[in-house]
């Protein structure tokens, strides 16, 4: 019998449950040389900002043990440019599209969000958690308090599902999500990367120009599904667990602790394939396993 | 774009801690263009390691690498009949004239093998190579196979012009001038590359490496300064570049 690959999140209907990450897909267009976007479940398309961004100076980059820093700082075109030169090119894509928004202030998340009424954006998900930036990103998503202003201010305007990305650069992080889900936060998404820093040894200087990045890759995969795990026994929207994804028993791994859908970043970086296999293994891992639906994985190991 | 495993067919020690890779990969050769590279998979490492196109054959390509850092060195263990993993071609590679203009080439140590194709391209390239030995230079007599010129440079006189590969290049363009010239290297070259393109008037371009991630676009981490009508943006070398005109470039 065929498994119903199909997943729900705030009345979205995912294809799929593998999505790809903010930040590692661009705005959908760099591997379409090798897979249409149709095959995925959905694309968090790039973080913007309501004006332009022109990001941090490099180098950006980091390699790490099974991972990668990066300070990128939330370049984007801004939030005009995306609605009038982006999201026209993903018309008709054949996949979920959401929006990754991110701000410096509660009027620029609030000027963003409004921008998206009316697009072709199926879901926003607020990013109050990039930890390159100066002012905003992560110091929203740091406190309860943080976290519970930007989603209410937002919540108020917009009418498209809204998912928060949390940081994992926080005391407790369950509190937080039980605040974003108390101001009406439609599903949960974590974590973003985790702060840290690299030195060059020959040069006696921090390889990045701003000292500290994020990491991401497999060195953060226990942590986040360990995160995941804690959130999703404590709300009761979706959860999208995130964070070192790079092979379908991660993913299933990830759904087996609570997450409702998965995404998946870095590991593109070095397998351009890598969503795409992850879609597939889980498939047939399912099958194999004699489930009717892959929604049947989430919260498994819970029970 | 591409990304498969391919072949090794032979790995040549041409200098210390210099190597080069023959590589079965026609598909791949065949969408290649010069000053393009390809985004190199190792075992153990995460992130690809980006590596220019030292030459396209309908068989597949050559790339020459030295050993920097760990990733290098792993590849350096791979020999003949082992797979390595490549995405690309990638970037946009050089933007060439037709083959009778009077093309001028510099290479600085290890940014020497992306230059080759264009020797192959240009009847009778004019070519200028620093390196900072006799035993580090390379390439020297592919260019010369190609049917280029060759000036070689070396910081300690032990072969060539004793000194900057930028003092007998200058020498030429105050002499000869040039149609067009495409520089590799170290940035402190190819600041001075820019510098005397400007003073020459001789249109240029400047092949530039960054820290690299994904290669094709999507992580915006391989920023380069880049001077545009609006002012300095951030351009990326692995999707915008890694070849900018040199006037463009912000050293």
């Amino acid at each position: 019998m065929k498994v119903d690959m199909r997943v729900n999140i705030a009345g979205v209907t995912f294809k799929n449950p593998v999505i790809t990450a903010s930040g590692c897909y661009g705005f959908g267009g760099d591997y379409t040389d090798f897979y249409p976007l149709s095959r995925l479940g959905g694309v968090c398309l790039k973080g913007t900002t309501l004006e332009p961004r022109q990001g941090n100076p490099p180098p950006r980059i980091a390699e790490t043990p099974m991972g990668m820093l990066n300070s990128v700082g939330l370049q984007n075109p801004g939030g005009h440019a995306f609605v009038t030169e982006e999201l026209p090119r993903l018309t008709g894509c054949g996949t979920v599209l959401i929006a990754n928004a991110a701000g410096s202030s509660i009027e620029s998340y609030v000027g963003l969000v409004e921008l998206l009424e009316g697009t072709a954006i199926d879901m926003i998900e607020l990013n109050i958690s990039c930890p390159n930036v100066k002012e905003g990103g992560m110091a929203f998503g740091a406190t309860c308090e943080g976290a519970a202003r930007v989603v209410r201010a937002v919540r108020g305007r917009t009418t498209k599902p809204l998912m928060v990305k949390l940081s994992p650069n926080v005391t407790d992080i369950v509190s937080i999500a039980k605040a974003c889900e108390a101001e009406g936060a439609d599903a949960i998404s974590l974590i973003n990367t985790l702060l840290g820093m690299r030195i060059d040894i020959k040069t006696r200087r921090p390889v990045l120009n701003q000292v500290m990045g994020g990491l991401s890759g497999p060195a953060v995969f226990p942590v986040a599904l360990r995160m995941v795990w804690q959130v999703a026994g404590a709300v009761s929207v979706p959860v999208v667990g995130l964070g070192g994804i790079e092979k379908w028993q991660d993913a299933v791994e990830m759904m087996m602790a609570g997450a409702a859908a998965v995404q998946v970043g870095t590991a593109s970086f070095y397998d351009v394939y890598a969503p795409v296999r992850i879609i597939e293994g889980m498939e047939a891992y399912l099958e194999r396993e004699g489930f009717g639906a892959a929604s049947q994985l989430t919260g498994i190991a819970r029970k | 774009m591409l990304q498969k495993a391919y072949p090794l067919i032979g790995r040549t020690l041409i200098a210390p801690h210099t190597h080069s890779f023959s590589i079965d990969c026609p598909d791949m050769a065949a969408l290649a263009r010069p000053g393009q590279f390809v985004h190199v998979r190792l075992p153990g490492f995460l992130l690809r390691r980006p590596i220019s196109v030292c030459q396209i054959t309908q068989d597949g390509l050559r790339i020459v690498v030295e050993e920097r850092g760990a990733g290098t060195e792993e590849m350096a263990r791979l020999g003949s009949g082992d797979l390595i993993d490549l995405l690309g071609p990638l970037g946009n590679g050089f933007l060439t004239e037709a083959p009778h203009r009077r093309a001028v080439l510099v290479g600085g140590g290890i940014g020497t093998p992306p230059l080759l194709p264009l020797a192959e391209h240009y009847h009778k390239a004019e070519v200028f190579l620093g390196f900072r030995s006799a035993d580090r230079a390379i390439l020297t007599e592919d260019f010369e196979a190609a049917g280029a010129t060759v000036t070689l440079a070396t910081e300690d006189g032990s072969a060539g012009h004793h000194g900057y590969v930028t003092e007998p290049l200058e020498q030429h363009l105050a002499r000869h001038g040039a149609d067009v010239l495409y520089a590799c290297g170290p940035e402190p070259m190819l600041k001075a590359v820019q510098a005397l393109a400007a003073k020459y008037h001789v249109t240029a371009y400047l092949s530039l490496e960054a820290r690299m991630a994904c290669g094709v676009g999507a992580c915006l981490g391989c920023a380069v300064p880049i001077l545009t009508a609006e002012g300095v943006v951030y351009r990326h070398v692995c999707k915008d570049g890694p070849v900018f005109p040199a006037e463009e470039v912000v050293l």
